[in-house]
């Protein structure tokens, strides 16, 4: 009796499984961009299933703060969705370290991407990927083309050009010559830091020579951005030690501001808001003629769960994600999130068109601090968030802020002590 | 031989009570406090005893930003006591003033704040005090003072005592309400008989009134202190798990907070989290354990 019931039982679970090989592979996709998800249910997934017959996608979005905790406890208990959206760095590098995300190197479609867009879903030493890059965001300024047709302003190239402009906008008084705060912090660091940065460490070269330990924070090309940034403060307007990001927006859209330190994330958001044309300039070089950098920082990729039960699947998109096509209505439907493929791809916002043709003229990189550097304690991001807000704000001078960073820094990460 | 009857219903009555406090209060408490006493070394959890707690009073970088925050939590607290728990009593006499008007009015007027959320007094006071939109520079420019004027929330030497006012707005009717009960509950035989011995107006409230009022102020005092070193929302709500600018507003429950949860690129530790939580559990039990054993006791009674 009990082994009829086995029997039967077995026979069952035969026949489950192979009407579910017969039926379409379902894949789910976890994310945090909940902004997204009518990009992907009108044009991402009908475009992909199109093409791929059999296979169906599910995009499963959660709140962006809630995301990583949400997706920790999912992973855990075996309930995650297929594909699974990259935070770039640590937070997913944990995720495949503990095993939950399956390494993608076997897959020929990751040859269409770049070292540097790889980086961010690398094991330390690149010998494994786990995630498709998707998308990255540029830095740069964006300023108000009537504001500097009506000064007589060209587009500074240098930064002797930068501060001249600065200095005529505030003479004429009608506008606030940048808007930003540094009540966050984090635009300090992120819109400030890490924008002029790497025209003063040579991008990727001074980025990796820190992380390898043969530069240290103290010397002058980590110093100085913080001494331009204290330049800054005369240019920023009133009170704005207590103004936030969404009064800098504000400011910025309402024609108040002239200039805006910014990340190419906003264009969609301006192009909403202001009624004046907008332009962008790349971070100003130190004299002309220099190699220009951009951060072009990568910020979302996409991965595949180690346990899914579709991995062929899973895979013909993740390839589909790599590919030119999927690149072309990504960065179309989402201006100021550029593709990472090294296909090109014609975009149609005109200021995501200049933040973009940067590549072409400059040498790009990351953020200094986000590879391997953030995972101790004192987490270096951070740091740098308060050290650059204190720069802007002249609390403490540059060398004392630098001093901290490095001793903060060597504290834990061997290669620097 | 009577044998006494096992009382059951008294356990059936306590139950669900014991129940629900000991599944929501009283085993997260002792969970968090063992949680503290392990690490995660690859991906496993080990029990290392008391190392966290070590980390955090003698590794320099722990400490440092453990005595921060309990050196601000600590001025937090003293701003409270010292502003919010005597304005508190002042209104409260004034309220409990039998000619004064429209009293009840005014009550519920400085009450209402107490019933908002941190979320709203947070994102109303910011506006208020923002030096582009806010109607503080406007107003001090109208009676001329605008020199006064500064981005209080953004300095390092300003933002802690600014938020720490914003809690005295919002919390000063809880004081004011317990004080006010406290003194209409003072018979008026009592004030009557020091009027003929010639105790009227001031000298009343401070020979009479205030000492029937101590053991509510004691009682004040005690839910301020343990609501302060509890504090977290309003700090988190207008300044940022950062607790900006650069750590000047950064109170143990902020900086538990962002050691527990991560916070941007730094991931979430629930181990040393969680020994932050334990010792401000243990700050908090000693504080309230001092006043209980060194104050109440030796707190002089009336009975009225």
């Amino acid at each position: 009796m009990k082994r009829n019931f086995m029997m039967a039982a077995l026979t069952g679970t035969a026949l489950v499984a192979t009407s579910a090989l017969a039926e379409d592979a379902t894949l789910t996709v976890e994310s945090w961009r909940n902004d997204d998800l009518t990009l992907w249910q009108d044009k991402i997934i009908p475009a992909f299933e199109a093409t791929h017959p059999g296979i169906k996608i599910k995009f499963s979005p959660s709140a962006p703060t809630e995301y990583n905790a949400v997706l920790n406890s999912k992973l855990d208990a075996g309930s995650a969705g297929d594909l699974i959206t990259c935070r770039p760095f640590d937070a997913s590098l944990a995720l495949y370290e503990a095993g939950h995300l399956a390494a993608l190197d076997d897959m020929t479609a990751m040859g269409n991407f770049s070292d540097v867009a790889k980086s961010a879903w690398q094991t330390d030493d690149g010998s494994a990927s786990f995630c498709v890059p998707m998308a990255s965001v540029i830095h740069g300024f964006i300023y108000n083309k009537d504001a500097f047709a009506e000064l007589g302003l060209d587009v500074p190239t240098t930064e002797d050009e930068f501060f001249a402009a600065l200095e005529t906008i505030k003479e004429d008084g009608n506008y606030i010559p940048m808007a930003m705060g540094t009540n966050d912090q984090w635009e300090a660091a992120t819109m400030g830091y890490n924008n002029i940065g790497p025209n003063y460490w040579k991008g990727e070269e001074g980025r990796k020579a820190l992380i390898a330990g043969e530069q240290k924070l103290t010397e002058e090309q980590w110093v100085a951005p913080y001494a331009t940034l204290a330049k800054w403060a005369d240019y920023l307007g009133d009170g704005f030690e207590a103004q936030t990001y969404p009064d800098s927006q504000n400011l910025f859209t309402l024609g108040r501001a002239a200039i805006y330190p910014a990340g190419s994330w906003e264009i969609s958001g301006f192009n909403a808001q202001a009624d004046f044309e907008m332009g962008a300039f790349k971070p100003p070089v130190r004299a002309a003629g220099d190699t220009c950098y951009i951060s072009d920082h990568t910020d979302i990729g996409i991965g595949m769960n180690a346990s899914t039960a579709h991995p062929e699947a899973a895979k013909a998109f993740l390839s589909w994600v790599a590919s030119p096509e999927f690149a072309e209505i990504f960065g179309n439907a989402l201006p100021g999130f550029f593709p990472l493929s090294n296909a090109p791809v014609e975009l149609e916002d005109p200021l995501a068109k200049e933040f973009v043709s940067w590549r072409g003229e400059c040498e790009s990189t990351i953020r200094s601090t986000y590879q391997i550097l953030s995972r101790g304690t004192p987490n270096l991001e951070n740091e740098t968030w308060g050290a650059s807000a204190a720069a802007i704000k002249g609390t403490e001078t540059p060398e004392a802020l630098a001093e901290e960073l490095q001793s903060g820094l060597a504290s834990w990460y061997e290669p620097q002590q | 031989m009577h044998k006494p009857r096992i009382r059951w219903h008294i356990a059936i009555f306590l139950a669900p009570a014991v129940l629900i406090y000991t599944s929501v209060m009283i085993f997260p408490l002792f969970n968090t406090l063992r949680l503290a006493l392990f690490s995660k070394v690859d991906q496993e959890r080990v029990y290392v005893g008391l190392e966290n707690f070590r980390t955090l009073f003698f590794d320099p970088i722990w400490s440092e930003q453990f005595w921060n925050a309990l050196g601000n939590n600590f001025w937090f607290f003293l701003v409270h006591m010292l502003v919010q728990n005597p304005i508190g009593i002042a209104l409260a006499a004034l309220l409990s003033h039998p000619r004064l008007r429209f009293a009840a009015l005014y009550r519920s007027a400085i009450f209402i704040p107490t019933i908002l959320s941190f979320v709203i007094v947070g994102f109303a006071w910011k506006l208020i005090l923002s030096p582009i939109w806010g109607i503080a520079p406007s107003m001090l420019d109208a009676v001329g003072l605008k020199s006064l004027f500064a981005p209080w929330l953004g300095k390092e030497e300003y933002a802690l005592t600014t938020l720490a006012m914003i809690s005295v707005w919002q919390f000063v009717g809880i004081p004011m309400m317990l004080i006010y009960a406290a003194l209409l509950s003072i018979p008026e035989e009592m004030l009557e008989a020091g009027e003929i011995d010639g105790v009227t107006g001031f000298a009343a409230f401070w020979k009479i009134k205030l000492p029937l009022i101590l053991p509510s102020i004691g009682i004040i005092s005690i839910l301020t202190f343990v609501g302060n070193f509890n504090a977290f929302d309003l700090i988190y709500a207008s300044q940022g798990a950062l607790a900006g600018p650069d750590f000047s507003t950064d109170i143990l429950g902020t900086f538990m907070y962002r050691t527990f949860f991560g916070f941007q690129l730094q991931l979430g530790d629930p181990h040393m989290g969680s020994a932050i939580a334990g010792a401000m559990f243990a700050i908090i039990l000693v504080g309230v354990c001092l006043y209980l054993f060194g104050i109440q006791t030796r707190m002089r009674r009336y009975q009225l």
